[in-house]
């Protein structure tokens, strides 16, 4: 045994027990098995309590009458709808208040976070102490006062402070005129997509010829102005309609327009304040990485701080600075389940009171989680994306 | 070796699971663990509320303070566990609470597909509106357009909007979970009108208003828009736990109807009347074969009451809701509350 032991390694001789690549094989079969096991068992046994109890399950309750209304909605809705419409309601709703929550956030967050950075030492404080009060308190606190602060202080519709008769702020909401539904706002709205389009092609051509010939395009002033201009070129090649829906006070309530109720702006200004502070923090992290000699070099090139800011620093910045974004911009979208204490109408409110009249609550809670599962994963994949587009190329 | 221990790890966790799926017993996991685990409201002054020392009362609380008295001789072994109405019947069906009374609404869908099972009616009950007197609503019929303040996952929730589209009337929600947080909502005039059981709207009236507002600056309009049987519910599968919760209510009941009082109870012991000798177990038999002690209705009677002292007591003129009985009085003074006889 001994000499065999000593002779060259032969796997061959090997007991199949002692074999490292079998072994392996071996654990980790053990492992999914015991996994697939234990969940096999929590399905069955919970499908067997269910039924023991007399407890429905199934999906078969998304086709039935909601009966149950809600009150903000971005499609039209009414209690005979079916809860798969109430659900879809409420997932627009969050996903409504997380798109706008990312886009402020990001601004509001930079500029705080350059600001923090500024040589003007009143506004560098400032912008401290914005950051501090609102990172290291609950968000959901801020959600309460922020609520208290529109249904507390502002005055009942009939006494809603007036301006111009057009905008009307009360405590149940901002209200204020659109223009009446007009078989012109869908090419106007195509006009606005086209201008967008068109934007894109213009910035990327100024830059072009910026890089050919060293003139620079203001490429954002004639972007916005296609923007801008064109819905309105076809606005006034459809005749100019300009019937306006106004609100006015009818009953309990005001009467068209349209409004922006109290639970959305507090539980949006709740989610942007404080995610911006986090961002803020990002951004200055972010800025503060590199190296001193590239506002040095700006600075020497004759650019203003402005412009190094824009043209230089920020652009760098942004390397570092977009994969913790990631994770702030999934924040947002979570934290936007906490609408629920307000009385916001999110994915999770309709959800819970489905739950609540169908008594599903592991079909429904499901449906949240893989709500939540497929926007977060569209998120990440997106800033994964934009990470590798902005990635520093090596050569 | 590794078959035989592989089935040994089967035959364990079958063992387990079917153990699980035995498991209905309730009544025998509330004796052994010594307490009952009751699901009340989070705050309704009069059916359920906590005082500066923790200490529960009301007309829910009596419901499992008499259960308690049936089961163990002892009303004061409950254990409260506050629920909002999105959480209750989760709570149930999952075993955190053994007993919902929680001004809970018996409904067929809950009764089926929820897997309760709800026993005897302790409240009946009709939603209503509560509206600012300021506002000048007479009727229900008048509220096209209002804002209305409601609890979440509740049978109020489904009326309304019920009642809204049968009258061709439109409404916007106001949906928050916890009812303190509603009731905010409506007295900082965020809605014009708040609805649940009208029982809830004088409770809130009577011990809710914020000053220097006062109950008289809120009105509960006259329209009765539903029936709401509140009842207490248990988990489908222990029928005799269910018997017992439904008999606690028919004995509190009976009592009153036989003239049985906390007061008077010891004296009752002495009763020639076989009946109240059957009630009160001097004949025995009743409570053996309801499964608790004979003497389980003179537990309850002298420690909680009968029906008409409890809901005097809460939520009656020795309240401060001071709710008229209704159609809460004994079928034998016009009302509905009508207990099946204990013989």
């Amino acid at each position: 045994m001994a000499v065999e032991s000593i002779g060259s390694p032969q796997h061959a001789k090997i007991a199949p027990w002692n074999d490292p690549v079998i072994r392996g094989w071996v654990f980790q079969a053990v492992v999914v098995g015991l996994v697939g096991f234990l969940a096999w068992f929590l399905v069955t046994n919970t499908v067997e309590n269910l039924a023991r109890q007399k407890i429905a399950s199934g999906y078969a309750y998304l086709s039935h009458e909601a009966g149950f209304e809600i009150g903000d909605s971005m499609i039209s809705y009414s209690p005979a709808n079916t809860y798969a419409r109430a659900i879809l309601v409420g997932m627009l709703n969050t996903l409504k208040v997380a798109g706008l929550g990312i886009i402020f956030a990001t601004i509001l967050g930079t500029l705080i976070g350059v600001g923090r950075l500024s040589p003007n030492w009143l506004l560098a404080k400032i912008c401290e102490g914005y950051v501090e009060a609102f990172r290291n308190v609950p968000l959901l606190l801020w959600l309460f006062l922020f609520y208290k602060m529109i249904s507390e202080a502002f005055p009942g519709p009939r006494q809603a402070l007036n301006v111009l008769n057009a905008l009307f702020l009360s405590n149940r909401g901002l209200y204020f005129p659109v223009p009446a539904a007009d078989p012109i706002h869908p090419w106007m709205g195509l006009g606005l997509l086209a201008g967008i389009a068109g934007a894109v092609v213009l910035h990327r051509w100024g830059k072009q010829r910026q890089a050919a010939t060293g003139k620079p395009f203001p490429s954002i002033w004639a972007g916005a102005a296609l923007i801008v201009g064109l819905p309105i070129l076809i606005w006034l090649a459809g005749g100019a309609p300009h019937h306006m829906s106004w609100p006015e006070l009818k009953g309990f309530n005001f009467v068209g327009g349209t409004v922006i109720q109290p639970e959305f702006t507090a539980l949006l200004l709740g989610l942007v304040l404080y995610t911006s502070a986090f961002i803020a923090e990002i951004v200055r992290s972010g800025i503060l990485a590199l190296n001193k000699g590239q506002s040095e070099a700006a600075a020497a090139l004759g650019l203003s701080r402005a412009q190094a800011m824009r043209l230089v620093l920020l652009p760098q910045a942004l390397r570092l600075i977009v994969p913790p974004m990631t994770s702030q911009y999934l924040n947002i979208t979570k934290n936007s389940s906490l609408a629920i204490a307000i009385g916001y109408p999110d994915l999770v409110a309709s959800v819970n009171v489905t739950i609540n009249q169908t008594g599903q609550a592991i079909e429904n809670v499901l449906i949240i989680m893989v709500a939540y599962l497929s926007v977060s994963l569209s998120i990440s994949a997106f800033m994964n994306w934009y990470n590798k587009r902005i990635a520093l190329r090596e050569r | 070796m590794h078959k035989a221990s592989v089935a040994a790890a089967v035959g364990a966790v079958a063992l387990f699971a079917s153990g699980s799926a035995w498991a209905g017993k309730d009544l025998d996991s509330i004796k052994a663990r010594g307490n009952l685990i009751c699901g009340v409201p989070t705050g309704i002054a009069g059916f359920a509320s906590a005082d500066s020392q923790g200490k529960w009362t009301g007309l829910d609380v009596d419901v499992c303070r008499a259960v308690s008295a049936a089961i163990f001789g002892d009303s004061e072994k409950v254990k409260y566990v506050p629920l909002t109405s999105q959480q209750r019947f989760t709570a149930l069906q999952s075993g955190e609470v053994d007993i919902l009374s929680n001004n809970t609404t018996a409904t067929l869908q809950r009764d089926t597909a929820l897997g309760l099972d709800f026993t005897a009616i302790t409240y009946y009950d009709g939603q209503g509106f509560l509206v600012p007197k300021k506002l000048g609503v007479k009727s229900a019929k008048e509220l096209n357009g209002a804002t209305v303040c409601v609890a979440p996952g509740t049978t109020t929730e489904l009326n309304l909007a019920d009642y809204f589209r049968a009258n061709k009337m439109t409404f916007k929600p106001v949906v928050i979970e916890k009812v303190e947080e509603i009731r905010a909502a409506f007295f900082s005039g965020r809605c014009d009108v708040y609805t649940t059981d009208s029982s809830g709207l004088y409770a809130t009236r009577a011990a809710n208003v914020p000053a220097p507002a006062t109950a008289d600056d809120y009105v509960v309009l006259p329209e009765i828009i539903s029936k709401e049987p509140l009842a207490p519910a248990v988990r489908h599968g222990d029928q005799q736990f269910a018997d017992i919760v439904r008999w606690t209510q028919y004995a509190m009941l009976e009592a009153e109807e036989y003239g049985i009082s906390s007061k008077t109870v010891d004296d009752m012991l002495k009763s020639d009347n076989p009946t109240i000798k059957r009630i009160l177990g001097v004949t025995p038999g009743m409570g053996k074969a309801l499964g608790v002690e004979d003497k389980w209705v003179y537990n309850i009677v002298k420690q909680v009451g009968n029906y008409g002292e409890s809901f005097e007591r809460n939520v009656g003129m020795g309240s401060v809701l001071k709710i008229d009985r209704g159609l809460n009085k004994l079928w034998t003074q016009g009302g509905l509350q009508y207990a099946e006889p204990i013989r």
